[in-house]
């Protein structure tokens, strides 16, 4: 049995697997897809520390943004501890071999994004999530680490709260298999993907790793909280990145006029620009002021999406935008040792988890620093503990109970209802209710109508009926878990009736940090979905 | 627009009731409302995972990055096992990676200039989408090929001023490495990030002969003169 199974293979997967075998444990990499497709590729803008390589900064400055931006939720010991490993990050990225872009005296170039007090971003051109990744990846293979593809998360394999491992669907075979392992690190990402057609985010950020945690008795919070980009491309939600802003490009709306600082916090700015549309605005993106040699450098990227999707060329026209979901800050609920809350044996790391960093609204260029940084403390905390973990190897119930699950489908279901119309559906009222600004009857109807799609589940199934290689199998396993995990969301946003950071409501336009400077905390007891509120003590 | 899908067991005509749109979102329209056993790799929609290659017309391109045309023919990649549809199998090709030891073997400390980043930069912009692998003609005579993503891999650590070890992954490209390029540079055409392969092969190519080695093709011709002195 391998000692540590990674689930999940973006920046904070691959991270913690080469941290857990640096310090000895064998290791198991788990992807639903290839290792490099993960999301951590589309992070353009950077990775924060503050080097103060081109403007002067400070780790307490670095502290303070943060803090500042998370608007009272975060835990502040963690995000100390966060911004303070943040510069042996960047050294641990450079001894990889990361290509990070220089400055012409030769540091580690870095850019301003917004919310920060100083250009803090490290970057390679509009490249970095992918660089990282890529250079991440080429050190496991390095380093001989196991990486399994094409194994989708069903649910963790739990005996009396520990994890024992988990079960998990070959796409390839259609199978059904279990992997077991004295310790698992859930590393799978967000749940962006509901926001269907409205998303920068990937197809697969399904939440599969925060549903399992569901599942399992395992704890989630602040599931409320979802950042919205103020610019993602109008017709095609592509993200055009924060560097754009950045780097000097304007906010406009169809009079031509700017209507808001540029680099304020993505929740003010994802809210001006929603209020200039309400309004019957269109708004744009103005960056042919910085000429085209300049753009092709910085963002070449963008330059190149916004021709393919927009037909624009952003070097001499306006580039038409909308504000889409983008990070979800809020997951699994990890202690401080990123061990999964409730659960023994389990840690969760990166977007799918909530660390209490970026509390109810994060900063440009702190979710690379948190998936390697987090990423690296996650393998090395799983490694330290292993000695205490009681081998337990009896059967489970889990592989069989997901086994007959899936033949079930194969079997049975009639398709009657298309799933990926209802999908497209939910998709479009998250972003219009559940989206940037909120109010409770819509959040009812919208939680009712997902309701009403969940009890239908047993007329929708899969058309597909062969056993090998089957996406649309894998796709409907998916809208299950993204209609759990949107269940909570909806339930937490209707139960904090205030506002702070992304999460804003008309009626309730203030910080009530008598009640609400607390975490919501929710599970599944006796059937049924519970929650409290954690208030903020640190 | 019509378009033909070469399936597994035949060809397939499909309408698209769309006039613009990509071949990616050409695909899901068929899987989500025609027949969801269609089967094809996405992920990110935004030509940045590397996932949705395929061949359009004979050529490879991302589905998510081109624009879909009336009487397009849509086929898996080359030298790939085909698993399903258009879906292939990528392990192989991405076992050349550890064949061609495509990683900073021993970093050192080193003082980095900006240039020094630039002339590696296309190289690191590679998303593994294979799309290289499949239009290169040296895989159908020689399937244990390296292959152009792997080599420029290679070529992008050789030339990082980390590297302290260029001789390692030098030893291991020149069997079934850079002397069986043909540099007819296919794989240059078909990049959709703009990297030239063939170039970087060319730039290993040189770096080899500064550790002694020289092309096996040339060494084996015989010119007519040998053996009579």
């Amino acid at each position: 049995m391998v000692d540590i199974l990674i689930i999940g293979s973006g920046g904070a997967g691959l991270s913690s697997a080469l941290s857990a075998k640096q310090h000895g444990a064998t290791v198991k990499v788990i992807s639903k897809a290839y290792p490099t497709a993960s999301q951590t590729s589309m992070a353009q803008g950077g990775i924060n520390a503050s080097l103060g390589n081109v403007t002067p900064d400070s780790t307490t400055s670095h502290i303070e943004d943060t803090i500042k931006s998370a608007h009272g939720l975060c835990d502040k010991e963690m995000v100390r501890w966060m911004c303070e490993d943040a510069s042996s990050t960047i050294a641990w990225l450079e001894r990889l071999g990361v290509p990070f872009d220089r400055t012409p005296n030769s540091k580690i170039a870095q850019r301003q994004l917004g919310g920060a007090s100083s250009k803090r971003a490290c970057y390679a051109q509009d490249y970095t999530g992918l660089k990282i990744l890529h250079t991440l990846y080429d050190n496991c293979l390095k380093e001989g680490i196991e990486m399994i593809e094409e194994y989708m998360l069903l649910n963790l394999i739990v005996e009396e709260k520990v994890v024992l491992g988990a079960t998990f669907l070959d796409i390839v075979r259609g199978e059904v298999q279990e992997i077991r392992a004295n310790a698992t690190i859930i590393a799978t990402g967000g749940y962006g993907a509901i926001y269907k057609n409205f998303t920068t985010n990937s197809e697969g950020a399904t939440g599969d790793g925060v549903a399992s945690i569901l599942r399992a008795g395992g704890e989630l919070s602040d599931m409320e909280f979802v950042q919205f980009h103020p610019t993602a491309l109008k017709g095609s939600s592509i993200l055009i990145s924060e560097s754009a802003r950045g780097e000097g490009g304007y906010l406009v709306n169809s009079k031509g006029k700017r209507f808001i600082d540029e680099l304020l916090s993505r929740d003010i700015v994802a809210r001006a620009i929603a209020s200039q549309i309400a309004q019957g605005e269109e708004v744009f993106l103005d960056v042919r002021h910085l000429g085209e040699e300049k753009l092709l450098k910085l963002m070449p990227q963008e330059v190149h999406l916004c021709k393919l999707h927009e037909g624009i060329d952003p070097a001499t026209e306006i580039i038409p935008i909308k504000p889409v979901a983008h990070y979800t800050m809020g997951g699994i609920d990890v202690n401080s040792h990123l061990e999964v809350s409730k659960l023994k044996n389990c840690y969760a790391v990166g977007e799918c988890s909530n660390a209490k960093l970026h509390g109810a609204n994060r900063l440009g260029g702190n979710s690379l620093l948190e998936i390697v940084s987090l990423g690296r403390v996650a393998g090395k905390n799983a490694v330290e503990f292993l000695s205490q973990y009681t081998n337990k190897t009896e059967s489970s119930t889990q592989l069989k109970a997901d086994q007959d699950y899936i033949d079930e489908l194969f079997e049975e279901y009639p398709w009657e209802l298309n799933f990926y119309d209802l999908q497209n559906e939910l998709g479009e009222k998250f972003y219009n209710h559940v989206g940037i600004v909120r109010d409770n009857n819509q959040l009812n109807n919208t939680l009712n109508e997902l309701r009403v799609i969940k009890a239908s589940l047993d007329d929708m199934g899969i058309g597909d009926k062969n056993r090998e290689n089957n996406s649309n199998l894998v796709e409907f396993l998916q809208f299950i878990n993204m209609l759990e995990i949107g269940e909570v969301v909806i339930d937490s946003a209707l139960i904090r009736d205030e506002s702070r950071g992304a999460h804003f409501k008309e009626a309730f336009p203030n910080e009530e940090d008598k009640i609400y400077k607390a975490h919501s905390i929710f599970w599944i007891e006796d059937n049924a979905l519970q929650n409290r509120l954690l208030k903020v003590t640190v | 627009m019509k378009i033909d899908i070469k399936r597994t067991n035949e060809t397939v005509t499909y309408d698209i009731p769309f006039k613009s749109t990509t071949l990616l979102q050409a695909l899901y329209h068929i899987k989500n409302h025609e027949e969801n056993s269609l089967t094809f790799s996405s992920n990110c929609r935004s030509g940045i995972c590397g996932t949705c290659a395929i061949r359009v017309n004979g050529k490879e391109v991302l589905a998510c990055a081109t624009m879909c045309g009336d009487g397009d023919l849509l086929e898996p990649l080359q030298y790939h096992e085909v698993q399903r549809d258009l879906k292939v199998n990528k392990q192989k090709a991405r076992e050349t990676l550890k064949t061609s030891m495509a990683w900073l073997q021993e970093s050192k400390d080193t003082e980095i200039q900006e240039e020094q980043v630039s002339l590696t930069e296309k190289q690191s912009d590679c998303i593994l989408c294979d799309s290289c692998y499949s239009a290169c003609p040296v895989l159908e005579v020689n399937p244990n090929f390296i292959g152009p993503f792997a080599l420029t891999r290679v070529y992008r650590y050789t030339a990082d001023p980390r590297e302290s070890d260029i001789k390692t992954p030098i030893d291991a490209i020149q069997t079934n490495g850079i002397w069986d390029c043909t540099l007819c540079g296919e794989c240059t055409t078909v990049c959709p990030q703009g990297i030239d392969p063939k170039m970087d092969i060319t730039m290993l190519r040189a770096t080899s002969a500064q550790f002694g080695y020289s092309d096996p093709n040339f060494q084996a011709m015989d010119f007519g003169f040998g053996g009579g002195f």
